[in-house]
């Protein structure tokens, strides 16, 4: 099998054993991306001058008889809204075509103290805000398993770029299911950590109390190798959980005897697709054939945290997003009178419609006369629906839903139709909304070949319950299959 | 009540606080410094970067919270202040919303000998925004933010002001126990204390008038002039059949006039929420007691005990209880019980504030410390060197820290009270002056002024007077 195909967990033993190399192996990587970037479009940014040098130098320090950490060497695509000092953070906008960060995000820092490669820069959904990667300034990335349908967003660059072999793995972010959806309609593994797991600092902010960055893999343990990475209390983000992670690669276990799994019931409502249900059934009665108890359970508030999200992420989106005027960095339109002229013209030619559309929103359930009636009755809703989490992890351990109501949609269908858009993210926003952690799995595929995702959620900082459980699934069940490029 | 009105203030004052470093982030907080230096990816407000608060700046905000009389709420969070300008980087600051960090609070401040007890109704927190700069050389206008995260705190009054000197004193109070707290730097000049003046007014038995916000006020003299010229303004108004309309006006002190800047339906609807990057703010109950206890005596408090105890007037007691060093230097100095209130105060507010404003430096910051000053008057009263001596002696130690004893010593300065000494001094200037011997038998009183002054002048200064009095009217009156 070709290097690129590999998993990570795999490589990292070859690399420590010398059985190949960084070089190599990073090669191997920019050859794939040279032979199928034109169909997949996945990086906004490639940097590979700089990720040869490093990976010669991580080659070295392992002649040296360096010990090296187990993702030494790995060639690892970051999303574009994770500052990267040096290289270019453009948030697949105009905005920010030519912004280069002076510092790394926490991440990036830890990251780099593990010797990893960077491969390059991912794309995005402008400034995250998208659920196809087709709000992008810069392309639109396919789907490897149909190049004529989106890879999901707004971690589109990210998926895309694991599934097809263009990146061992990479970093994504997900607000309101950013990880998961692509994830689930490129075939691979996302983890959406709880709230507080991963530092935020140096990722651009959409909405600061949503944001969370997690790993994307092919595989359940090359997911767990990066968030091993990344998790950990950070004093430059006041929200980062002072705690200590357990390692979740050494501590996964393969078993789901007596685990408690809840199927709520709200999540296979309306609007979810036949395959969709019946893969992700199935892949719970895989479970409860394992020794899993499962069960059904409800989380009446669901139907409505897609409103309640869609109103706190935009209301923080808009103050998020003011510090684009012009002034010091980024964008500035060329001809303008006057200053608030200057800040009217930048922001319009400097932002797409999508992200103007929730600035608009969210600076309208902002304003006064309507705070109460939006921003406010949301923030009540939030309450209610962790309340609701929280009672129904007191009976199970896990619930199971589907990713998404349905497989990848085709380029161009939905973006003249923003509700429809957002109706996408229907089994994901509530995660976030309550603070929780989320992984999506491969569970099957529709009859067009177009992979289906298992969602499993727990409890805040109960991750490794997660992943075990995904391992688990995963381990019976055959785990990724390779895209046809 | 001017001119058949009543006047209506409250006002909003911000002070800087100093701290180390900023609110959100590690910078220096320090003013004048190269422009665009102390600044880092937080304060300038990046994609990406995110606030931390230094928890000093809780601190010294409960601690102006006690000073006057808040209640602190100790559970409270941050909010963003949504607005665009250029010296705002991040086109919103943080500064809370509904819930202060202290509210419900009082300040006595005097006025014309009178006491008079002003409402604070909240003191939040909140950061500084950049500054505009504007130069010949170049035609639009730069930026420069290391002022950008300077923590601040902004005290609202009630508008329980009634004229604009009560403003002042209040202002004043502010001032000082700012200074008492050690909090802030207090330099007007750098912009340390500003305030932004609510004035309306009304004709006595009918409801308040609508008020004017003004902005741009940068001095207490110009809050003085800001807040006269406003209620002529709005007297003029109303004499003339006008109305007062509900506006933010800008201050203008060069030209003495203020302009409206918008009006209430121009008003910016600010879109505050609550902080996402920020953690709810908790304090616990020992934590605010603990910083109770680091409240000193404060200058209003120290006024009333000085004219009480000490029987220093009014316009003595404020002089040294306003400035936090000349009252901790005066209360040093008493508390040694070796000499009187009044003569220190007569020494700090004489001699030494002469210095202090020909040199332009504090008493601490010379030789002089309290037990030197303390030993100088015992010298004096004790009748060891004259007041001219003390004078002299003075004048060495407050420019080198010499001991009191050898600037005696080394300048002869010591006064000469042995009796036979001076007896011999006596004899001597009265043979050489018989004729204003006969003088004074003859009735003229003043020849004895002439005769002592003889004496002293043929001790070179140093012989007691007193004593050479005495000694000369035995000779004569014999």
């Amino acid at each position: 099998m070709e290097l690129y195909n590999l998993s990570g967990y795999e490589l990292s033993k070859k690399l420590e054993s010398k059985e190949i190399s960084s070089k190599e192996l990073t090669e191997a990587v920019f050859d794939r991306i040279d032979s199928v970037e034109d169909k997949v479009d996945a990086y906004v940014t490639l940097d590979k001058e700089n990720a040869l040098k490093k990976a010669v130098e991580v080659d070295e320090k392992r002649a040296s008889g360096e010990k090296l950490s187990r993702l030494a060497g790995l060639p690892i695509g970051i999303k574009d809204n994770i500052s990267t000092r040096n290289l270019r953070t453009t948030c697949s906008s105009k905005m920010l075509e030519n912004y280069i960060p002076s510092f790394n995000a926490t991440v990036m820092d830890k990251l780099n103290g593990e010797d990893i490669v960077i491969t390059g820069k991912l794309n995005m959904d402008e400034f995250a805000m998208g659920s196809s990667t087709e709000t992008s300034y810069f392309k639109k990335t396919k789907n490897p398993f149909d190049e004529t349908r989106i890879p999901g967003g707004s971690s589109g660059g990210s998926a895309a770029a694991v599934s097809a072999g263009e990146a061992i793995m990479a970093l994504g972010s997900d607000t309101g299911g950013s990880i998961r959806q692509p994830a689930s309609y490129c075939g691979v593994v996302g983890l959406k950590p709880t709230y507080g797991a991963v530092s935020r600092f140096g990722l651009v902010a959409f909405a600061s109390s949503l944001d969370q960055i997690g790993p994307i893999g092919r595989t359940v343990k090359d997911t767990v190798m990066l968030y091993s990475a990344i998790c950990g209390f950070d004093k430059m983000d006041a929200t980062s959980k002072n705690m200590s992670h357990p390692d979740y690669l050494a501590d996964l276990k393969c078993d789901v005897k007596g685990l408690r799994i809840g199927v709520p019931k709200e999540y296979f409502s309306k609007g979810i697709d036949e395959n969709v249900k019946s893969a992700v059934l199935s892949a719970v009665k895989v479970l409860e054939q394992n020794g899993a108890v499962v069960k059904e359970v409800s989380l009446p508030s669901t139907e409505y945290a897609l409103n309640a999200y869609y109103i706190i992420s935009s209301a923080e989106a808009s103050s998020n997003l003011a510090r684009y005027d012009g002034v010091k960095y980024g964008y500035r339109a060329k001809d303008y009178d006057n200053l608030i002229d200057m800040y009217e013209k930048t922001r319009s030619e400097g932002f797409g419609d999508e992200v103007k559309r929730r600035i608009m929103l969210g600076t309208f359930v902002l304003s006064s006369g309507y705070y109460d009636a939006y921003y406010k009755k949301a923030r009540l809703l939030q309450r209610r629906i962790s309340k609701e989490f929280c009672d129904v992890f007191k009976e199970v351990d896990l619930l199971a839903a589907p990713t998404v109501p349905s497989t990848a949609f085709k380029i161009g269908e939905n973006i003249d139709n923003p509700l429809k858009m957002y109706a996408t993210d229907v089994c994901t926003v509530t995660i976030n909304i309550a603070g929780l952690p989320a992984i999506s799995v491969p569970c099957g595929y529709d009859e067009a070949g177009l992979p289906i995702g298992l969602q499993l959620i727990s409890d805040k900082f109960n991750e490794q319950t997660l992943l075990n459980t995904a391992e688990c699934y995963e381990n019976i069940m055959g785990g990724f299959r390779r895209p046809v490029l | 009540m001017v001119k058949g009105y009543e006047v209506v203030i409250g006002l909003e004052t911000h002070a800087e606080l100093n701290t180390e470093s900023k609110i959100y982030c590690s910078c220096k907080n320090q003013f004048g410094l190269e422009v665009n230096t102390q600044v880092c990816p937080i304060c300038m407000g990046m994609p990406g970067a995110l606030p931390t608060l230094n928890e000093k700046v809780v601190d010294y905000a409960i601690k102006m919270g006690h000073a006057l009389n808040c209640k602190i709420n100790s559970v409270c969070k941050q909010d963003r202040k949504n607005y665009f300008y250029p010296d705002l980087p991040k086109a919103y600051q943080i500064s809370q919303a509904e819930v202060p960090l202290c509210e419900n609070g009082y300040v006595d401040v005097y006025v014309d000998g009178e006491e008079r007890r002003i409402g604070i109704t909240r003191i939040h927190i909140e950061e500084d925004a950049g500054k505009l700069l504007h130069s010949d050389k170049f035609s639009g206008s730069l930026v420069d933010l290391n002022r950008c995260g300077v923590p601040l705190i902004e005290i609202v009054s009630e508008p329980d002001m009634r004229s604009s000197a009560e403003a002042k004193a209040y202002l004043e109070t502010l001032k000082s126990i700012l200074q008492y707290l050690d909090i802030c730097d207090c330099k007007m000049q750098e912009g340390s204390i500003r305030c932004d003046v609510n004035v309306s007014v009304h004709k006595p038995g009918e409801p308040l008038g609508t008020r004017s916000e003004m902005k741009n006020v940068n001095s207490f003299s110009a809050a003085v002039r800001g807040i006269d010229y406003e209620v002529n303004r709005q007297i003029e108004l109303l004499e003339s059949g006008s109305k007062v309309v509900q506006e933010t006006r800008r201050w203008d002190d060069d030209k003495g006039i203020s302009v409206s800047m918008r009006s209430k339906e121009d008003a910016q609807d600010y879109r505050y929420f609550p902080e996402p990057d920020l953690l709810t703010i908790v304090v616990d109950e020992d934590r605010i007691s603990a910083l109770k206890e680091e409240i000193p005596e404060l200058p209003n408090k120290k006024l009333i005990r000085y004219i009480k105890e000490f029987e220093l007037s009014l316009k003595e007691a404020t002089a040294i209880s306003e400035n936090v060093a000349k009252a901790r230097f005066f209360d040093e100095c008493v508390a040694s019980g070796e000499v009187s209130p009044k003569s220190v105060c007569n020494w700090l507010l004489g001699d030494i504030a002469k210095y202090e404003n020909a040199n332009n430096i504090a008493i601490t910051e010379t030789p002089v410390t309290p037990n030197k000053l303390v030993e100088l008057i015992k010298v004096i009263e004790s009748g060891k060197i004259s007041n001219a001596a003390g004078k002299t002696v003075f004048e060495v130690i407050i420019k080198e820290n010499k001991e009191i004893e050898d600037v005696i010593k080394e300048k002869s300065l010591a006064q000469v009270s042995d009796q036979l000494t001076l007896e011999a001094i006596a004899n001597e200037v009265l043979s050489n002056n018989e004729k204003s011997v006969n003088d004074y038998k003859n009735g003229k009183t003043n020849a004895l002024g002439f005769l002592v002054g003889q004496c002293m002048k043929a001790s070179k200064g140093k012989a007691n007077p007193s004593m050479m009095k005495e000694i000369i009217l035995k000779k004569i009156e014999g």
